[in-house]
């Protein structure tokens, strides 16, 4: 039997923050080095099995493992992914030790224990949603996942307001997570049943009886995923979470958390409703085109640093959706390619704010300005992040919005002409803060303020690197989505337009 | 008449192969001075020099290996790597070396070379002078990406690079408020147009499955016109943006507050004739699309005039520079919408005017050097007596973009005049004489320019001023730039050698005669800039210049403003937008958050709920969850019932 990577690498994390709750109160302070020790060994194990990954089957289902877990309900632990889980896993499993190194000095030592333990479980918590390959199995993680967060946000928010904060946050991924076991129970009954009723795989090419029931059960999925990825109109919980949560949480939160929103609508939307998936297809094009407009217009309004990153997050998450129902392989390449490159360059982001929430004790963009003069080098890092969030060309989620855009533009050119103003508006939500936090004469609160410390460097520094390197040769991800995504549009029945104009002789 | 398109032969040879390092050194450059931090100070400058020259020293190479082979053999594509590979869309990194690029790779090298030189002077001063270096190579690095590119996607990647540093460089004084908005503003103004740019890619990709100069040029001899029209409006609405063409021209003004070498470098000589770079270079598109066409020139004619009556107006001498280089790449524009013929004196204006503008602008500098970095021209004043080397280079600049004989700017930019009265009907008489007049508008706001600043009745300077002539790391380039401007155009015009160098790229068209006779609008051109001459010299030499500007015509009035550019921009699109932002914001906090508060409220009210999860009751709240779940699924089998 092959080695269980995933189970590994989704024990390790869990092991860890058990070993940290079981730290006695005099090592409490330790907890952070056990955290970024543990975060740094499951980074590598993924590191080391994404290494076996066979690029020539990356569109199957690879490092599988299938255990009988509640056979009488045909419940199994099972776990596997293909390209598109693998990168989603890495997503996870580079970011935490960030997010750790991030939270570094933020959280007092008596309460360390509590804050890395839970940042170890969510962790364990997102590879096993991105790795599970049993319906159920996918549908615990994506409730459990829920916890750790509600903690993180309940107990280290920022404000008065953090206990209201964690509570929207919980009811409305609850209430989106219960529709989307209506869903599941309802595909379980219209499946083969037996001891492995909710493999994935036992599930995907059903024959409905009815188109309706199709339908109602791809909404119940579908809604789930639009309120955690959050799409308009069911986004609001994300920019009062972010103004709350510390920023390795947001980068979590936002950067891999809500990405099972989308990597949901792909991996399980489309393939196991394929038609319900092309009939619901205008209207969500509609939707993800009022979210990429909507979030750029709100982020560009907005006063508070945390809540414009949520709500450039809610544009972005606009565009990954739009790639994923343009249902064409560039547009849905693209969109997988972009929860990669958004990941990266939403953390960028939060970090570097935090960083500077930190020193300045607000998140109001009015009470900054000047900062250009007194700390270049955070200066330049958020300049960085805020150039990948518009997508600036060289940077790697160029890559991504444009294959989105194009793909979309192939089928609906109307719709990738609307959403190519949001290219505009990321202008304008990026400069105009970089403008008024950065430029303009030194001021006086920044008097003895130190810029970027070896560690906040440590931070940026290994986000930038990815975030231009995938910019120049994004082919190492790629090569691993695109089989993925070429046996999804098979799964769909749907197949790209040629291009309109037949080539003449090859040159 | 087409061009002879998609023949480009693999690289061979380590000059051609190795084309990658002309990007690659000034990159280099730029990353060693950004990440160096202060410990380079004190060279750091000297590094960014010698990166620029040693790329135009690979660029001299290229040149000389092009020059060897005859015409059809001079196109090679330099392959470097696959870059995307997204379902259906797959493209390489790849280069483009063939006597356009070149051309150009010669143009931002050379002079690009000489202002970094410059600049070692210029901001000696300066506490961040290794940040502006590091700035100016990226510059150069990005400039020469958009012109080696083999496809357009590459060439946006570069088109935003220059755009980037575009946008650092005004921002460079960013402690300056007013300066940090212009930087923001030409940058806004830039993606509105790469709008355009990224909507023609698409487009391309959606007709000809790839956006490889190759494979684009090869289907559109396949396409309908619609289709090449489509995507040579899309293509120009990108050009207008960076090359500050009507309607997105209002950004270049303000771009006057980065440093002037700045100024000279990417607002004069290069980065704004990306655009004409673009047209050109999408020739073959074109040429199937006339309508596209015709837009272009028209949209060169209208540019050309509204720079000139711009131009007129100002009394801040960088912004009277900046309004004539809108002008005169309005000229460049017109010129490469006339097709194949009128492209190849586009490209000979573009050259000259790099020459002769960013001399200029680098006198420009050399007088604010000794004036207190005033930019007044009312505040100048008979300086040629005290800066006499500035004042002689600025002579030449200034003869040459009179289109005085036999300057530079006489062999271009009379090309252009020639050839924009080519045609049936009423295009010739309405584009030839917007470009006739022009030049005439022209000799009036540069002699009034060069009457303001170096002679005149009175010295009008301020009191603690002490004009003196700058060092000569700052004159020997305006001397070379200035020997450029008097005679590149004799060079390349008598012999007509451009144009035979560039035949290869946009093919060949028979000469057609315009529908005057030459020597009469030879003729015509040179008393309309005589009199222009005379007008300013009546005005601006012959009688004493007020130190406060007199109030004006309604005209004169309206071009101090830029014609209401920005007024007419706030009125349409910033307040209207701010309205819209304020209104959603206001609607996201109450309405949607309201409407979606009200499922909260369907469980049983958000606040009490919250009081009762922390008392302890979470088991209540699962409960009533539960229920709605069994409520939402006996909905649900009740349907499959």
């Amino acid at each position: 039997m092959d080695f269980p990577w995933l189970t590994v690498i989704g024990a390790v994390p869990l092991a860890g923050s058990a070993l940290i709750a079981a730290l006695p109160k005099a090592l409490a302070p330790r907890a952070r080095h056990l955290a970024l020790g543990v975060s740094l060994i499951t980074f590598v194990l993924t590191l080391v099995m994404a290494a076996q990954f066979e690029l020539t089957r990356a569109g199957e289902i690879q490092f599988s493992e299938i255990h009988s877990w509640i056979g009488e309900f045909g419940v199994s632990y099972a776990l596997g992914v293909n390209g598109i889980g693998l990168v989603m896993v890495a997503l996870s499993t580079v970011l935490v030790p960030l997010c750790v190194l991030a939270a570094w000095n933020e959280i007092e030592p008596d309460r360390a224990r509590l804050f890395f333990g839970l940042v170890l479980v969510l962790e364990a918590m997102m590879i096993g949603v991105f790795a599970a390959r049993d319906l159920f199995l996918f549908y615990v993680f994506f409730e459990a996942m829920l916890i750790p967060v509600y903690f993180l946000i309940g107990a280290f928010g920022s404000s008065e307001r953090r206990r209201y904060t964690a509570v929207k946050f919980l009811v409305y991924s609850l209430v989106g997570g219960l529709i989307m076991l209506v869903g599941v129970i309802g595909l379980y009954g219209s499946g083969p049943g037996g001891e492995q009723g909710f493999l994935i795989d036992n599930l995907t090419g059903l024959d409905f009886s009815s188109s309706t029931a199709e339908r109602l059960m791809f909404v119940a999925f579908f809604i789930a995923f639009a309120i955690k990825a959050p799409m308009w109109p069911v986004h609001t919980w994300l920019p009062d979470a972010t103004d709350e949560a510390p920023a390795g949480v947001s980068v979590l939160l936002v950067g891999v958390l809500d990405k099972v929103g989308t990597f949901g609508m792909l991996t399980l939307c489309l393939p196991l409703f394929p038609e319900a998936s092309k009939w619901a297809a205008p209207v969500i094009l509609a939707l993800a085109l009022v979210s990429v407009l909507y979030g750029a217009l709100l982020a560009i309004g907005q006063t508070d640093l945390n809540r414009l990153i949520a709500y450039t997050s809610i544009s972005h998450f606009g565009f990954i959706v739009l790639g994923i129902f343009a249902m064409t392989s560039t547009g849905q390449t693209g969109s997988t390619l972009y929860m990669v490159n958004h990941g990266f360059s939403t953390a960028a982001l939060f970090l570097v704010a935090g960083m500077l929430i930190k020193r300045r004790g607000s998140a109001d963009i009015d009470d900054y300005g000047g900062l250009q003069r007194s700390t270049p080098v955070l200066a330049a890092g958020f300049l960085l992040a805020g150039l990948s969030s518009l997508a600036l060309p060289g940077m790697s989620s160029f890559v991504s919005e444009f294959m989105v855009l194009t793909g979309t533009f192939v089928k609906y050119p109307a719709v990738a002409v609307l959403a190519t103003l949001g290219i505009v508006l990321a202008a304008l939500y990026i400069l105009l803060t970089y403008q008024r936090m950065f430029t303009g004469p030194i001021k006086e609160y920044a008097a003895g303020w130190k810029d970027a410390s070896a560690r906040e460097v440590w931070v940026i520094a290994p986000l930038v690197v990815v975030i231009l390197f995938l910019g120049v040769y994004p082919k190492p991800v790629l090569d691993v989505i695109n089989p993925a995504i070429a046996t999804t549009m098979q799964q769909v029945g749907v197949t790209d337009p040629e291009p309109t104009v037949a080539e003449g002789e090859n040159k | 008449m087409t061009a002879e398109t998609g023949v480009y032969h693999a690289a061979e040879g380590a000059v051609l192969s190795n084309a990658w390092l002309l990007i690659a050194l000034p990159a280099l450059g730029a990353a060693i001075l950004l990440l160096g931090g202060r410990r380079l100070d004190k060279w750091g400058h000297w590094l960014g020099v010698l990166m620029s020259w040693a790329a135009f020293a690979w660029g001299a190479l290229l040149f000389f290996d092009l020059l060897g082979r005859s015409g059809e053999e001079r196109a090679f594509q330099v392959h470097l790597f696959e870059w995307i590979n997204a379902g259906t869309f797959s493209l390489d990194a790849g280069l483009l070396v063939d006597p356009l690029s070149i051309a150009f790779v010669l143009l931002v090298t050379f002079v690009g070379s000489l202002i970094h030189v410059y600049s070692v002077a210029y901001m000696e001063h300066d506490p961040d002078r290794r940040r502006f270096f590091a700035y100016l190579n990226l510059f150069v690095a990005s400039m020469l990406l958009l012109v080696l590119a083999d496809s357009y996607l590459l060439l946006f990647v570069g088109w935003e690079g220059v755009g980037l540093a575009s946008y650092l460089l005004i921002g460079f004084w960013n402690h300056n408020p007013a300066y940090a908005t212009a930087a923001k503003k030409a940058f806004i103004v830039n993606r509105v147009g790469d709008i355009g740019m990224a909507l023609a890619i698409m487009a391309m990709f959606t007709a000809f499955g790839s956006v490889t100069f190759a494979d684009v040029f090869a289907g559109a001899e396949a396409a309908g016109e619609t289709k090449l029209t489509v995507i040579g409006l899309l293509l120009l609405v990108g050009a207008c943006g960076k090359s500050a063409q009507f309607p997105l021209q209002s950004w270049l003004g303000d771009a006057m507050a980065g440093p002037t070498p700045v100024s000279a470098l990417i607002h004069a000589a290069t980065m704004v004739t990306a655009g004409v770079y673009l047209v050109v270079r999408s020739m073959p598109v074109y040429v199937g699309a006339p309508d596209a066409q015709l837009a272009v020139v028209i949209i060169g004619a209208i540019t050309l005039t509204y720079g000139a009556i711009v131009g007129c107006a100002k009394d801040d001498i960088k912004k009277a520079l900046a309004a004539s280089t809108m002008s005169q790449i309005g000229y460049m524009m017109l010129a490469a919408g006339l097709g194949p013929v009128g492209a190849a004196f586009a490209i000979f204006h573009l050259l000259t005017h790099g020459f002769f503008k960013a001399g200029m602008f680098l006198g420009a500098g050399s007088v604010m050097h000794g004036m207190n970095d005033s930019v007044n021209m009312r505040t100048f004043g008979r300086l040629s007596g005290v800066m006499k080397v500035t004042w002689a280079t600025f002579l030449l600049g200034w003869l040459a973009i009179l289109g005085v004989p036999p300057f530079s700017g006489f062999w271009s930019k009379d090309k252009i005049i020639e050839t924009a009265f080519v045609g049936d009907g009423w295009r010739p008489w309405v584009f030839g004489l917007a470009a006739l007049l022009g030049a005439a508008v022209t000799a009036f706001y540069m002699s009034r320019l060069f009457f303001m600043t170096f002679h005149g009745k009175d010295k009008r300077w301020a009191d603690d001023a002490h004009p003196h002539e700058s060092p000569a790391l700052m004159t020997i380039p305006m001397v070379i730039l200035a020997l450029g401007s008097a005679f590149l155009g004799l060079a390349l015009g008598v012999t007509n050698a451009l144009a035979h160098w560039l035949e290869p790229v946009l093919g060949h068209e028979e000469h057609h005669e315009p529908v005057l006779p030459i020597p009469v609008l030879m003729g015509a051109t040179l008393v309309l800039v005589a009199l222009g001459v005379l007008l300013a010299w009546r005005m601006y030499w012959n009688e004493s210049v007020p130190q406060t500007a007199p109030r004006g015509s309604l005209l004169t009035r309206a071009a101090r403003r830029d014609l209401f550019q920005d007024d007419v921009n706030e009125g349409l699109f910033m307040r209207p937008g701010q309205y819209l932002t304020r209104t959603l914001v206001f609607v996201d906090n109450r309405g949607v958050d309201g409407a979606v508060g009200g499922l909260a409220a369907l469980i049983g009210g958000l606040g009490g709920r919250l009081r009762r999860v922390q008392t302890g009751l979470v088991r209540s709240y699962a409960a009533s969850m539960l229920a709605g779940v069994v409520i939402l699924l006996g909905g649900v089998l009740a349907v499959r019932l």
